[in-house]
């Protein structure tokens, strides 16, 4: 179906890839396709990179971004199209194949073992593992080389991986890349789990690579920090290639638009609404370690973010007002009612959670949109004890449609959905729930700039209908301008809730940061 | 032309019909291995009748293990649960104060009946309960009433078998099991076996429970990710509890069939049926990780159990050597269902590549 895209000869590992300026790439890409079913996830891409090169990836969810770094690194099969690296013919036949010829992929859910130490994780797979005691003392520099060369110098390589932060692990990824020698090394959105300050070590590492001659393709949705670390990028549309150039010589705007097929003006949308009554309390709110004795009140028809860093007891809190984690002191009353704790009693009151864990929690991948949609809400749709099937999918449709997620059926698994329109469903569950209080940890994780705005949108949106919302987020720029009122958390506390006029970026990363127990004064 | 290949093998795997397809096949097989070297019995509706009727036994008590296998659990109980249900039947026909013959027979027949499926459901009770009290893996808690449930059946069998007296065993009962007696059968004229009745409707009913019941879906909501369901509300432990304790239901039907076609109650008869409950569901598509099932599934793979085991009888192939086929057929098709639910690319890629189009 798709047009042959090249006329090439049978391939053969010694064939070379022709062309003057091309033969200088390290890593070279052309016209691969890839379909899933009905889905073209790829359409005769192509893109090139240069030894110490870092390449961006960008695009729309759904965009095939993921697909061909997968591709790249061996985890899917092309169906059409060639790689070379170093003018040579690169047909991986498996993800360690590729690590092999030097291509290793840093997946957005990482991919250790947690249970095996440092050391045996970067080891994993590695050919003369396991061998001789001797063996084993050579590769112990090995690792320690590795990992001293990402800034883990202080890791004891026997220690456990589970046991380290979701940095650190990210950290150890790369050094396990390294130490089987990687010239490429592919990163699907490495930023979207990290603290703010691992970012900016990630960022040195990755410039660290870069002056050692590695070549670098690196997805993000962020466009700032695009700009911060690549040189190059390249866009996906539906599959396709279009457009790639040097990040320096091109606006946000124009990738933006590039992106999104079209203009996108406004990246946070204001839909007017009027915070009313306070309706929704929660008292004293004590768990183990987190929260920390926390008390706030709700408004129907409001935006409150809470801003703080990662570890501080944000996802705890909500998930405390939802009842999902066991709970030392604490009640939360709604219209003066108090509600116990108990999922079912606070989703009957009117919470709804999203979870900040879409892939282990938040969705079950094996089963269908409509399914994942539907899930804990059947009742609307008993008729004498039966399930309508129809009613139930149609529903589950529009709201897909609402939600703009991109899925060639509603009965498709949402293992098959990119990550991005993953968490469209997950939302679309919420809003499905007709929860009044909306917990959204992280909603725009992994989300790209068109959608988020869209996403900002219908939280307005919600507001103006008079339902309360509850915002986590890591990203400043958007609590900034998407709520009414913040309130920061440091170390399991809230510190300080203030109307949004009143923070600045600054103040909230001094309150987050604060280190004494009196809280911080401007 | 060439690449039609992949993609017709691809779209095989990928459907829902792999068991149909498999059964056809081994049905296929048997016919003309059985006619060729033997007296080609196998295809004549006599024993087409045994198989099927075989074959319900072991489906119905399948039913409930489907449903537990789609929520995720195991149960290593059902078999020896099967002959105590059974075990409890017989004493109560063994003691039974009149004969089949007496008009207040009902009462006792009712009385064991109620008790039968009641023992049934506790069994089913107490494991969901434990699972969901201690949160110890189903494996380990059901592999441990396994051998309570034996005990229990030896203590009240008092440790030999109960043999119910003839006259206490009512005709409509022996009925529902008859094996291939094609003018025996509890509804005169209809020929098909009374147990291929009475599991065919039970599969329907559970069918319909699966698709169109907010429990069915639960179910699979919980079988696919638990937290998932947590965080939309349903209450795991009392689904944990609910699914164990239907599942005993179907062990005690299943308990009653198995006593229809004995006509005697021996605990220690269950060991090892429990495997092959599982087998049952897992040829049919069922999976061990949960959230995978088909109703239909499991009655195709009770059914590819009876064939191979019948066909290897009327081949007189020796038992010990059908156990090994059966446990190959078991292997493959874990193999084949893993194919069908696509991981596993390296298989695909063995084909003839489609490239060069
Ligand atoms: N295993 C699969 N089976 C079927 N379709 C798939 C599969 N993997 C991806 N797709 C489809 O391919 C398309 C591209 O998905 P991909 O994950 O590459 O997007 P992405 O650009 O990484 O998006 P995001 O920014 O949301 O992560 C999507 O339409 C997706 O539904
Ligand atoms: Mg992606």
């Amino acid at each position: 179906m798709e047009p042959a895209s090249t006329n090439r000869s049978p391939a053969s590992n010694i064939e070379t890839a022709s062309g003057d300026e091309d033969s200088l790439a390290l890593f070279q890409v052309r016209g691969i396709s890839k379909r899933f079913g009905p889905t073209r996830a790829l359409v005769d891409v192509s893109l090139s990179v240069q030894v110490g090169e870092v390449l961006a990836l960008i695009g729309e969810n759904g965009a095939g971004k993921s697909t061909l770094l997968k591709t790249l690194s061996g985890a899917h099969f092309a169906d059409a199209g060639e790689m070379f690296i170093g003018g040579q013919s690169y047909r991986p036949k498996g993800p360690s194949d590729a690590r092999q010829r030097g291509v290793a992929m840093i997946y957005q859910e990482l991919n250790l073992a947690p249970d095996l130490s440092v050391e045996d994780n970067i080891l994993l797979g590695q050919k003369g593992t396991g061998g001789g005691l001797l063996m084993r003392s050579r590769q112990r520099d090995v690792v320690r080389q590795a990992l001293d060369s990402v800034g883990l110098e202080h890791l004891d390589p026997q220690s456990v991986v589970g046991d380290q932060s979701v940095a650190t692990q990210q950290l150890i990824e790369i050094a396990r890349a390294l130490a089987a020698n990687a010239k490429i090394i592919l990163f699907d959105e490495p930023t979207s789990s990290l603290p703010q300050k691992d970012v900016a070590r990630l960022f040195e590492i990755v410039r660290g690579l870069q002056a050692s001659g590695i070549g670098i393709i690196y997805i993000s949705h962020f466009l700032e920090e695009v700009r911060e670390v690549a040189d190059t990028y390249s866009v996906l549309r539906d599959g396709h290639n279009v457009g790639c150039g040097r990040i320096d010589e091109i606006s946000d705007d124009q990738i933006v638009s590039l992106m999104v097929g079209r203009d996108v003006n406004d990246l946070y949308p204001h839909v007017p609404h009027t915070p009313g009554l306070a309706w929704v309390q929660a008292e004293g709110i004590m768990g183990t370690p987190y929260p920390q004795n926390v008390s706030l009140s709700l408004r129907r028809g409001e935006i409150f973010g809470i801003a703080g860093l990662v570890g501080a007891g944000r996802t705890e809190l909500v998930r405390s007002l939802f009842a999902l984690d066991h709970l030392d002191a604490g009640i939360v009353t709604v219209d003066g009612t108090i509600v116990p704790h108990k999922v079912r009693a606070r989703m009957n009151a009117g919470f709804g959670l999203l979870s900040e864990n879409r892939k282990t929690e938040g969705l079950a991948q094996d089963l269908s949109l409509t399914e994942n949609i539907t899930m804990g809400s059947l009742e609307n749709y008993t008729e004498l004890g039966l399930i309508n099937l129809v009613k139930r999918q149609r529903v589950a449709s529009d709201l897909m449609t609402k939600m703009e997620v991109k899925a060639h059926s509603s009965s498709q698994l949402v293992s098959e959905l990119s990550g991005g329109n993953q968490q469209k469903v997950a939302i679309a569950r919420i809003l499905h729930q007709q929860a009044e209080i909306l917990l959204m940890d992280e909603p725009t994780k992994g989300i790209d700039v068109g959608t988020k705005a869209e996403i900002y949108r219908i939280m307005g949106t919600l507001a103006a209908e008079g339902k309360t919302i509850v915002f986590v987020s890591s990203y400043l720029p958007e609590l900034l301008s998407v709520c009414d009122r913040i309130g920061v958390m440091n170390r399991g506390e809230l510190r300080e809730v203030r109307d949004v006029a009143d923070w600045t970026e600054e103040t909230v990363m001094a309150t987050a940061i604060a280190i004494d127990d009196t809280t911080n004064e401007e | 032309m060439a690449d039609a290949n992949p993609n017709w093998i691809k779209r095989l795997f990928t459907s829902q019909l792999g068991p149909v397809f498999a059964l056809v096949v081994i049905v296929v097989f048997f016919s003309i291995a059985e006619s060729i070297l033997a007296s080609g019995v196998f295809t004549s509706t006599r024993n087409l009748r045994v198989i099927m009727s075989s074959a319900a036994l072991i489906a119905v008590p399948a039913l409930g293990m489907t449903i537990i296998i789609i929520a995720a659990g195991i149960d290593l109980s059902a078999g020896t649960t099967l002959t105590l249900c059974g075990t409890v039947f017989a004493l109560q026909l063994q003691n039974s104060p009149v004969p089949a013959s007496d008009p207040a027979f009902v009462g006792t027949m009712l009385w064991a009946l109620l008790l039968t499926v009641l023992t049934g459901c506790a069994c089913g009770f107490l494991n969901g309960l434990l699972i969901s009290a201690t949160r110890v893996v189903p494996f380990i808690v059901t592999l441990g009433t396994m051998t309570i449930f034996l005990g229990i059946g030896q203590i009240i069998a008092g440790e030999s078998t109960v043999y119910a007296p003839k006259e206490n065993i009512p005709q409509w009962l022996s009925l529902c099991f008859t094996g291939s007696q094609p003018d025996k059968y509890l509804i005169p004229g209809v020929l098909i076996p009374t147990s291929v009745i009475i599991a065919v409707v039970l599969a329907i009913a559970v069918g319909l429970l699966l698709r169109y019941t907010v429990f069915g879906r639960n179910v699979f909501a919980i079988g696919s990710s638990e937290s998932t369901a947590r965080l939309c509300g349903i209450n795991v432990p009392v689904m944990t509890v609910a699914v164990y304790t239907l599942a005993g239901f179907f062990v005690a039907i299943g308990g009653l069939l198995y006593f229809a076609d004995v006509k005697n109650g021996n605990p220690t008869d269950g060991t090892g049926k429990e495997l092959e409950i599982i087998a049952a569901v897992v040829l049919g598509g069922g999976s061990l990780t949960g959230g995978r099932g088909s109703i239909l599934g499991t009655i195709v793979g009770a059914l590819i159990i009876t064939v191979i085991r019948n066909g290897c009888t009327l081949l007189s192939i020796p038992n010990t050597y059908t156990h090994i086929i059966i446990g190959c057929i078991i292997i493959a098709a874990v193999i084949v269902d893993q194919l069908r639910h696509g991981s596993p690319e390296w298989f695909f890629r063995l084909l003839p590549a489609r490239e060069g189009r």
